[in-house]
């Protein structure tokens, strides 16, 4: 089960390379995403009762923090293949496109080439996930580098290709430094005795086990790198400078991918380093690190949403946002870390909703401005009624799934004696509440645009994922079913909670 | 003796690196130092993988850079002279706080043969800069390697036969990269007229 979580969307990516035809890769895309999310949720359910799976002599073994990634990822992936029928057949259909910023003319890359990319990102971030080996996990978290930098360069134009060079170049050189992060690991527990050689495949494992053996000079220096390196992929700043590119130049399904799963797999990354240094003692430097940068993405997200004109941008902030509340809460540890968790949770499914809808009113109004989208109300009901909830559960307002986590975070760093980053944090999010607010509620109101012809129906796929993921963010504002709150206990127990 | 006359023949070529505008010589630079890694690989007994890092580090990547570099006009091929002295600063910069470094660490007996620590980082140190002073894509594909080649260095006393298997993994990766930038920089040389990053400026906020 845990090989076919990697196998099948690589081997599906490859046949869709070699011998697909667009139409059947992107009804094939559905098929992977269902296949797949089976499997996650299979795998889920057996961490989540406590059983050890695990295939390939443990090179493959997730652990709860893992499978909650992997079950994610899966699902946006579901959800994303979905949207992705009627938007590439709307991408054949029109052929040459003008681009947006200068209006240059400017062709797609080949369908195929494009489901089976998204086919290797799936693979990549399944790995990821269902790793114990801090080695293969670097491999699998370079692997979702090169697989989705040809998807941001789906529209082949200038702007584009600036953005995958950023991303690649700044991801590369950060994953750079997190492999040397595994290096100055393995380091700080080497003895001359060779005893580094019995450690096996579940390297995380035998790094909490062995916790008080490491060498704490070499413990720190490790973690700072693990989080500068998956730091710079995760989005915190101040290396998030790739990110507003990517996430505004990529297509809106693989903005939405970006966002919601790979985020998550870079932080895990990051995670496996404060879960060593938990167990060595090491926990509150970590800790406070993670706090800071955490508050310093917040500041950074704050300050560039305010008056923000690029309603793609202006989400890519907000992941900024949303992944310096994930580190604040998982910093301050706690009550905060079960907040985060189910941050985690809530952000992933609600940015991907966002960016979907993004993609949505991108069509119909050919803009990035929110000053030049007018009267959604009127123009697109439904994706204006949706942008309208999703911007309420971004900005954490109640009853959705986000409130309950910012406030599960706030009342943890309270519990810690945080109260001055807990005073910062509540501030900052207010600021953000606003800013956001003023370019949403711009978008929505107001009347539908002179020339703008009649309003065609808006494609049932394209709006049936937004919706699904909106209800469910909805719902966990509401209830947290309680196999769930045992699955994210588990998953918040591993990394101090 | 020999460990030590590659690790400053590894210096040497990054400061050839630093101290060139020509990126052809660069990339045969480069080559160079896949040799030597090579050669430090035999050195520690992993022979096995030293022939796949001549393949990879030696042949394979330099030969992906060549390809590249074909397909650009002859004054992309250049660095502007100006930046070339500071860069050679910045370089003796990060090799003195290397050394610097390593006098303060405290390491278990054995690891790092001597010089290694400081010359591995140092590599790293030059990669860096060649990534962020050098306005040419190519240039940071260059710096990319070269910093990832300080990083495999320092990993090298760690290796054992059990982890071939990952190394191998990661040369995969790295392999994968070069040959995506290298897609990446001829695209944007044709869209771009150039392969000069500081044209990118259309993204900012």
């Amino acid at each position: 089960m845990l090989i076919a979580l990697v196998l099948l969307p690589f081997c599906m990516g490859v046949v869709m390379l070699l011998w697909g035809r667009a139409a059947l890769c992107r009804l094939g895309l559905p098929a992977v995403a269902v296949a797949h999310t089976a499997l996650a949720c299979a795998t889920a359910c057996r961490v989540a009762q406590g059983e050890t799976i695990s295939a390939l002599n443990d090179m493959l073994a997730p652990d709860a923090l893992g499978a909650l990634f992997l079950l994610l990822a899966s699902l946006l992936f579901l959800a994303v293949s979905v949207y992705a029928v009627s938007y590439l057949r709307e991408e054949e259909r029109i052929g040459e496109h003008t681009n947006i910023l200068d209006h240059g003319h400017f062709t797609n890359a080949p369908e195929r080439r494009f489901t089976a990319c998204l086919c290797f990102f799936l693979a990549s971030m399944s790995l990821v996930t269902i790793t114990p080996h801090m080695g293969v996990q670097w491999v699998g978290i370079e692997a979702t580098t090169l697989s989705s930098a040809p998807l941001i360069y789906f529209h082949r134009h200038k702007n584009s290709l600036e953005a995958t060079w950023k991303y690649l170049i700044i991801c590369s050189v950060g994953i750079a430094l997190a492999l040397l992060g595994n290096i100055l690991l393995s380091v700080a527990f080497y003895r001359s005795d060779g005893v580094t050689e019995t450690m096996g495949m579940d390297q995380v494992g035998w790094f909490v086990r062995h916790a008080a053996q490491g060498e704490p000079t070499w413990l720190k220096a490790a973690f700072v790198f693990l989080l500068a390196g998956y730091g710079a992929k995760m989005g915190l700043a101040p290396l998030h400078n790739w990110l507003p590119d990517a996430h505004s130049q990529a297509p809106s399904l693989v903005s939405a991918l970006l966002s919601g799963a790979l985020l998550n797999c870079a932080m895990l990354g990051m995670l496996r380093g404060h879960q060593i240094m938990l167990a060595a003692g090491l926990g509150g430097l970590s800790g406070s690190m993670l706090m800071f940068f955490g508050l310093f993405s917040l500041a950074t997200a704050a300050i560039f949403i305010v008056g923000q004109g690029h309603y793609k941008r202006m989400l890519a902030y907000s992941s900024v946002e949303h992944m310096g509340i994930l580190a604040l809460g998982i910093g301050t540890g706690g009550l905060a870390v079960f907040g985060a968790m189910l941050h985690a949770v809530c952000h992933s499914l609600i940015k991907c909703m966002l960016f979907l809808l993004s993609g949505n009113i991108l069509a119909r109004y050919h803009t990035y401005s929110s000053y030049d989208v007018r009267g959604m109300r009127w123009t697109m009901p439904f994706t204006g009624a949706l942008w309208t909830a999703g911007f309420l559960a971004v900005a954490g307002s109640p009853p959705f799934g986000v409130f309950v986590s910012e406030l599960l975070i706030f009342k943890g760093m309270l519990a810690a004696d945080a109260v001055g980053w807990a005073i910062a944090y509540l501030v900052l999010l207010a600021v953000i509440f606003v800013g956001l607010s003023v370019a949403v509620l711009r978008m929505v109101q107001g009347n539908r645009p002179i020339d703008m012809p009649k309003t065609p129906r808006e494609p049932l796929l394209s709006v049936l994922p937004p919706l699904v993921l909106g209800m469910v963010v909805l719902l966990l504002g509401l209830w947290i079913p309680d196999s769930l709150k045992h699955f994210l206990f588990c998953a918040a127990a591993l990394i101090g909670g | 003796m020999l460990l030590q006359t590659c690790l400053f023949l590894l210096v040497l070529s990054n400061f050839c690196m630093l101290g060139t505008p020509r990126i052809r010589r660069m990339t045969g630079m480069t080559a160079i130092q896949g040799l030597l890694l090579t050669v430090l690989l035999c050195i520690f007994g992993h022979v096995m993988l030293a022939v796949a890092v001549l393949l990879i580090k030696g042949l394979l990547l330099p030969g992906l850079l060549w390809r590249t570099l074909k397909r650009l006009p002859a004054q992309a091929l250049v660095c502007p002279r100006k930046v070339v002295p500071l860069d050679v600063l910045a370089g003796m910069g990060g090799l003195a706080f290397s050394f610097w470094l390593d006098g303060r660490l405290v390491m278990a007996h054995g690891l790092f043969p001597p010089m290694l620590l400081p010359l591995g980082l140092a590599t790293l140190f030059c990669g860096l800069i060649l990534i962020v002073g050098r306005i040419k894509a190519i240039t940071q594909v260059i710096g990319y390697l070269v910093a990832e080649n300080g990083i495999f260095l320092l990993g090298m006393p760690l290796m054992t036969t059990g982890t071939a298997w990952f190394e191998l993994a990661l040369l995969l990766d790295v392999f994968v990269a070069v040959f995506v930038m290298g897609i990446a920089i001829n695209h944007i040389s044709d869209s771009f007229a150039s392969i000069d990053v500081a044209r990118f400026r259309s993204l900012r906020d």
